[in-house]
């Protein structure tokens, strides 16, 4: 089976991002830049997946120039190719998914996976935007229910099994677990609980070097989709005041009381 | 300005809070550019759910009431919310950001034509809000410029919805055939709790890492029944399998702003304050006075938690 993962190239989430004093954009100078964690997960799963079951995993990613980075990164993780999209500049969810639809039609994936959001933007809505154009079915937040420090993880198992042109998916969502079950080819996005991504090995960053990627302009697979979202400016959240130390648990017990009252 | 359509979720027959935050944000879109409030309720069995929404001043309420839509697919949830997208003539779409209002509503934007705001904190005029990115260390305005719109509202940010006014209740007929759909829904296993969920409590009290190992987490759990609140943890605990993962308050997690806050044995790393900065008062106990999470705190108590907190079940 084929299988693409989509990820993005992010501000590192170490390094404390600041805002220029225009408000137009973040500073850049000096900043490192990583795979998404969710996409990396997604990476991880695509690789077990493809390994219980035969197969490529290819690796698509929209990004500057030098989101080859990432890619490599992903390549040395153990994906087969590479897809470079390359643009730049703040790019909405509808334009790439747009690229992204026209890379699906030739690839024919049959699973596609993602992050549950990127961690610049928060969106959160690529993969699903993807499988509604493509007219596929999802299942986002993908997780499992064993802990990560289970026997299943330390085999590195895949948590996604499938069977019959198939998968089901275990969804972490407000108040429980759902399972779905849902026919190939099919859009999964991925939560934290659901893998603990490998390291590159030393072999694996040596291999990586040498695997392809190919490149296409992102105007060329997007032209004619508008943005639809602009950012017009950015600005730092409130910040809260810092309050008082208090000395005890009485004298925390008493603010609560009687300034605060809140008990 | 055309309508402005809210999508009211549900659980055991109750709008869920999230979606009354999602209410709000529809008043305050109408509010300032006109144009009537409708509301939407999709399930099976769903009357008790309208008739509870109708004093909030929508001019329609929309009931899909099918068997079909027992339980929620995004597949079949996406074509009724746009059959009452149809029936209210609205060119935008809403709802409180909850696990299933972001798992549809982007399908909904793709297959309406639709841009769409995720988690919208503030609402500046129909097409203009202000949103969190990079783990809520930036606010962004953003503009959308697409024709229908699509948003969803984070729960925090808007208080309950006001009152006046009497809906009418309308039934809007739409239904799928579940087998001639790519997903089926195999099962939902609800993670019961005694306690209230920290989204919906007055009080949230979390532990972290300072708590040495899993066992200890009982004292935030008896500080919490103490104040007949809700309990929460940070990714790190979460992730050593100390506490289920549903506990996890963050980015990565669940987003709460109860009334008052106990912070215990948590640094305060980013990615933990994004999903508590909004509490109205916040406690950080913690014995490491230099931790980033006192310069967030109302009151910071500097102490060892293993001492502090069976004090403080004993004064309240």
């Amino acid at each position: 089976m084929k299988l693409l993962v989509v990820i993005t190239r992010v501000e590192d989430p170490e390094i404390k991002i600041k805002i220029q004093a225009d408000g137009s954009s973040i500073h850049t100078d000096g900043m490192k830049y990583v795979v998404c964690p969710f996409a990396e997960i997604a990476v991880e799963e695509a690789l077990r997946v493809r390994d219980a079951n035969d197969g490529e995993v290819v690796v698509a990613c929209i990004g500057p120039a030098d989101a080859t980075h990432q890619i490599r990164t992903a390549l040395a993780m153990g994906v087969d190719r590479g897809i470079h999209i390359v643009g730049d500049g703040s790019v909405s969810p509808n334009v790439k998914a747009a690229a992204l639809e026209k890379i699906c039609a030739e690839e024919k994936p049959d699973m596609i996976l993602l992050g549950k959001q990127s961690v610049d933007d928060d969106l959160g809505q690529l993969g699903i935007l993807l499988a509604e154009k493509l007219g596929m079915s999802q299942a986002t937040f993908a997780s499992k229910e064993v802990s990560l420090e289970g026997e299943e993880e330390k085999k590195k198992q895949a948590a996604l099994v499938v069977s019959d042109g198939r998968v089901e998916v275990i969804r972490e969502v407000d108040g429980g677990i759902e399972t779905l079950s849902t026919s190939l080819p099919c859009v999964v996005t991925t939560e934290l609980r659901l893998n603990i991504p490998r390291y590159a090995s030393l072999p694996g960053i040596m291999k990586a070097k040498k695997k392809p990627i190919a490149t296409h302009p992102l105007a060329d697979l997007a032209g004619g989709e508008t943005n639809g979202i602009n950012i017009l400016g950015l600005e730092a959240p409130p910040s809260r005041a810092a309050g008082v130390k208090v000395p005890d648990v009485a004298a925390l017990v008493d603010k609560l009381r009687n300034e605060a009252k809140v008990i | 300005m055309s309508n402005v359509l809210i999508i009211v979720e549900h659980t055991e027959g109750t709008p869920k809070k999230a979606s009354l935050a999602g209410i709000t944000f529809g008043q305050q879109l109408v509010a300032k550019n006109g144009g009537e409030l409708h509301l939407a309720v999709i399930g099976h069995n769903i009357t008790g759910v309208a008739e509870a929404v109708k004093c909030y001043g929508a001019t329609k309420i929309h009931v899909v009431d099918n068997e079909c839509f027992e339980n929620y697919l995004a597949e079949s949830y996406t074509t009724a919310a746009l059959a009452t997208a149809e029936a209210s003539g609205a060119k935008f779409i809403a709802a409180g950001t909850t696990s299933t209002s972001k798992d549809f509503l982007p399908r909904v934007a793709a297959r309406w034509g639709a841009s769409m705001a995720s988690d919208v904190l503030e609402v500046i005029d129909a097409n203009k809000f202000k949103r969190p990115m990079w783990a809520g260390n930036v606010v962004a305005t953003i503009e959308l410029t697409s024709d229908n719109k699509v948003a969803t509202a984070r729960a925090t940010e808007f208080d309950a919805p006001t009152t006046g006014g009497d809906s009418e209740i309308c039934a809007v007929e739409c239904s799928v055939d579940l087998e001639s759909l790519k997903t089926k829904f195999v099962s939902f296993k609800a993670i019961k709790s005694e306690r209230p969920d920290a989204t919906a409590a007055d009080v949230v009290v979390s532990g972290g890492r300072g708590l040495k190992e899993a066992q200890n987490y009982k004292l935030i759990e008896d500080l919490a029944d103490k104040l007949g609140g809700g309990v929460g943890a940070t990714r790190a605990i979460c992730d050593a399998g100390w506490v289920p993962n549903d506990l996890q308050i963050g980015q990565t997690g669940k987003v709460v702003a109860p009334n008052l806050y106990f912070a215990i044995g948590i640094s305060g790393a980013i990615q933990h304050l994004a999903g508590m900065k909004g509490s109205k008062t916040i406690v950080a106990i913690n014995k490491d006075e230099e931790a980033p999470i006192f310069s967030v705190s109302d009151y910071g108590l500097v102490a060892d938690l293993f001492e502090a907190v069976p004090e403080l079940l004993g004064k309240l």
